[in-house]
């Protein structure tokens, strides 16, 4: 490795197949120079493209009604407002945006809840590049309109039907192409994971979310935040709305991950109802990173669960594990139930209808606001037309408290 | 001598690979054993991993179905203890396998490597840990006298040909084309290019990805190589035999006489000793 940057203490490095190592090298040396050192104005460029393109700075939202609810001000950051509808496009604008600068001509992705994939193809879309987005057909099933958005961007989709179709399947999939066509293709990683550089690259340019957000809460609540709240898959909102207060020893800062409907695994199936990585995961290797992972006692990796698609990972970005271990995050989870809780709550209380993403974080705010002091800045990394179809559905099969009451819509045909 | 490098003594080493346990533990093992039969120098035995990145469908099927059968790297070391073969073993696996292993007092490559090794395991390809990777894997290897076996890829290039060259030992594994691994029905421009690139390193070269017939062998061993490392052709064998519910007898004899091929193919190639070949000259 080139430089030492590649470690967050015990975590991270780069595990891949031999084939990809000249590329990862090749890339290593691309972020140094375009977006460490802004060579031939890289970064100008990518921050001019997120305020034209993007609609970059988003607003930081004092929620008044949620604020009363909890006796604490609460700051909502609004990257639902970036164009696509959630933080996902300050990664993939950058990473398409340095393909181009390295003189690639291909772009693949893998994705999830199609977050990316629809940010990535849009990034692709806007730049001019070929694009190919993995997405399993589980995933592809639950987040139709992102698929038809990608679709509508001139990316091609590709099921991955291996497994049981979701981003762990997807990433892998990404992997055997990007081996394939190492030479003219770039491989735009969603989140903070995979080898080095990616941690860090996604990491800086998902930066942008508290490089504002600081700025903003200074202004409009006169002091830093005394917690910072925001939900966590893969990492890639988290890193970034963390990334500027990890200095700042007295902002607290939590992850909220997905408790899915219990945090118990069963190593028997190799299944974990959860993707509670940082609460119950252990160190081990996956998809080119030693990380925390979802895995038996042999090292096979689990399926993973949540309720939103977009958390539903065995892995995590390697620096957030490093953070973790040394305190400085706080990683919690909430289930299901308690999401499509905070889905509803913000929703009725803002008219703000949240990702079922970043509804944990608005779950993780309502049951514990008390420990989090005055302050509160809580990310909104995206926005919930996605999981509408979920929400409804899963709304109608639960005992949610605070749902409105969707059984008239359900007799009158609401759900086919 | 180490085992492996005896291997290549006497001419092209015929290397195949199956992945333990595929589709069943029984059938596995007679299956690894009609191969000795049909000639194979070095056997690859695939601990299966469930996300095996760097393998292609054919690979990745026979991941699965080895897993569904129950297979665990525990279980992967009874299977190689009751094993009856001669020839030398290697291990191939992903890397979290072997980080994972051993109990809550010792867990990693050491404990992997002891095991291995007490169970007659000779060396190790795993495809995810590049050399910058590998110093706790290769000092365990160095104890207990085993080999650790790198990729060289068509991207390998410059330093990277260098650092791997410090590493590698048993034999280097040069893949044949891009991508990942898959039986195919010709051959790269790009193993020629590979090979020329290592010419000069002191151990023997073994190409694999995309061989899957005797003229394939032959005209690898023809282009300089040491030895030919055959997986898919083989697993879509064993999958063939799944598919059609073939006894397991019956698959064993294919897989037999698939490996006599190879084998012999690989034999065709190596020159003669009265018409040198000129391009191994």
């Amino acid at each position: 490795m080139s430089s030492e940057t590649g470690k967050f203490g015990e975590y991270g490095g780069q595990y891949v197949p031999e084939a990809l190592m000249p590329a990862i090298e090749e890339l290593e040396d691309a972020y140094e120079r375009y977006v460490l050192n802004n060579e031939d104005g890289f970064m100008d460029d990518f921050r001019e493209r997120l305020a034209d393109f993007g609609g970059r700075p988003t607003p930081l939202q004092h929620a008044k009604r949620l604020s009363d609810r909890y006796d604490c001000d609460v700051y909502l950051k609004r990257e639902d407002l970036l164009h696509g509808g959630a933080h996902k496009l300050n990664n993939a604008l950058g990473q398409v945006l340095l393909a181009k600068y390295m003189g690639k001509e291909r772009i693949i992705a893998e994705t999830g809840a199609g977050q990316h994939g629809t940010a990535t193809a849009m990034a692709c879309a806007h730049l001019g590049m070929p694009c190919e987005v993995y997405m399993g057909r589980r995933d592809i099933n639950r987040q139709r309109p992102n698929v038809f958005r990608m679709r509508l961007n001139g990316a091609e989709v590709n099921p991955v039907t291996v497994g049981r179709g979701t981003l762990k399947e997807a990433i892998s999939e990404t992997m055997r192409d990007w081996a394939t066509n190492v030479e003219d293709t770039h491989y735009v990683i969603g989140s903070v994971v995979g080898p080095h550089p990616f941690p860090a690259m996604v990491r800086d340019f998902q930066r942008v979310i508290s490089e504002e957000a600081r700025e903003q809460i200074r202004e409009k609540a006169g002091q830093l935040p005394d917690s910072v709240v925001t939900c966590a898959g893969g990492g890639s909102n988290t890193m970034g709305v963390f990334a500027e207060f990890v200095d700042d020893e007295d902002v607290g800062l939590y992850a909220v991950e997905a408790g899915g409907s219990s945090l118990e695994v069963n190593e028997e199936e190799g299944v974990a109802p959860n993707s509670a990585t940082l609460s119950t995961g252990t160190e081990g290797v996956l998809h080119g990173s030693r990380t925390r992972v979802l895995q038996d006692r042999d090292g096979q990796i689990m399926e993973s669960h949540s309720v939103s698609a977009g958390l539903d990972y065995a892995g995590v970005g390697p620096e957030l594990a490093d953070l973790t271990d040394r305190g400085r995050v706080t990683a919690v989870n909430v289930d299901d139930d308690r999401a499509l809780e905070g889905f509803h709550r913000l929703s009725q209380l803002e008219g703000v209808i949240p990702a079922l993403e970043s509804a944990h974080a608005v779950a993780y705010v309502e049951a514990h606001h008390d420990e989090l002091g005055d302050v509160v800045l809580l990310n909104v990394s995206g926005r919930g037309d996605k999981d509408l179809e979920t929400v409804l559905e899963e709304t109608h099969n639960r005992d949610i408290e605070n749902a409105p009451d969707i059984d008239t819509f359900a007799a009158t045909g609401g759900f086919q | 001598m180490s085992r492996i490098s005896a291997a290549f003594e006497d001419g092209p080493a015929f290397i195949p690979y199956l992945a333990a346990g595929d589709p069943n533990y029984e059938a596995s093992l007679s299956y690894v054993e009609a191969l000795e039969r049909g000639g194979a120098d070095v056997i690859e035995l695939g601990l299966p991993f469930s996300e095996p990145i760097a393998e292609g469908p054919t690979i990745q099927s026979a991941i699965v179905r080895s897993l569904e059968g129950g297979m665990t790297p525990t279980r992967f070391f009874e299977f190689v203890e009751d094993l009856d073969v001669d020839v030398p073993l290697v291990c191939m696996t992903y890397y979290n396998l072997i980080y994972q292993f051993g109990d809550d007092e010792e867990r990693g490559p050491e404990a992997f490597v002891r095991r291995a090794a007490e169970v007659g395991i000779d060396g190790f390809v795993v495809p995810d840990l590049p050399a910058e990777e590998a110093d706790p894997l290769r000092e365990a290897c160095d104890a207990h006298d085993c080999e650790l076996i790198f990729i060289v890829a068509p991207t390998t290039k410059g330093e990277r040909l260098e650092r791997i060259m410090s590493q590698v030992s048993g034999y280097v594994y040069v893949q044949a084309r891009l991508g990942t691994t898959g039986a195919r029905t010709d051959l790269s421009d790009q193993t020629d290019a590979s090979l020329e690139r290592i010419a000069e390193w002191d151990v023997p070269k073994a190409v694999g990805f995309g061989i899957s017939s005797g003229d394939h062998a032959q005209r690898v061993i023809e282009a300089g190589a040491d030895g030919v490392i055959v997986g898919s052709a083989l697993v879509d064998i064993v999958a063939q035999g799944v598919e059609r519910g073939d006894p397991p007898v019956t698959v064993a004899n294919r897989l037999e006489s698939k490996a006599r091929e190879l084998k012999e193919g690989a034999l065709r190639g190596a020159p003669s000793d009265e018409q040198p070949h000129p391009e191994r000259t």
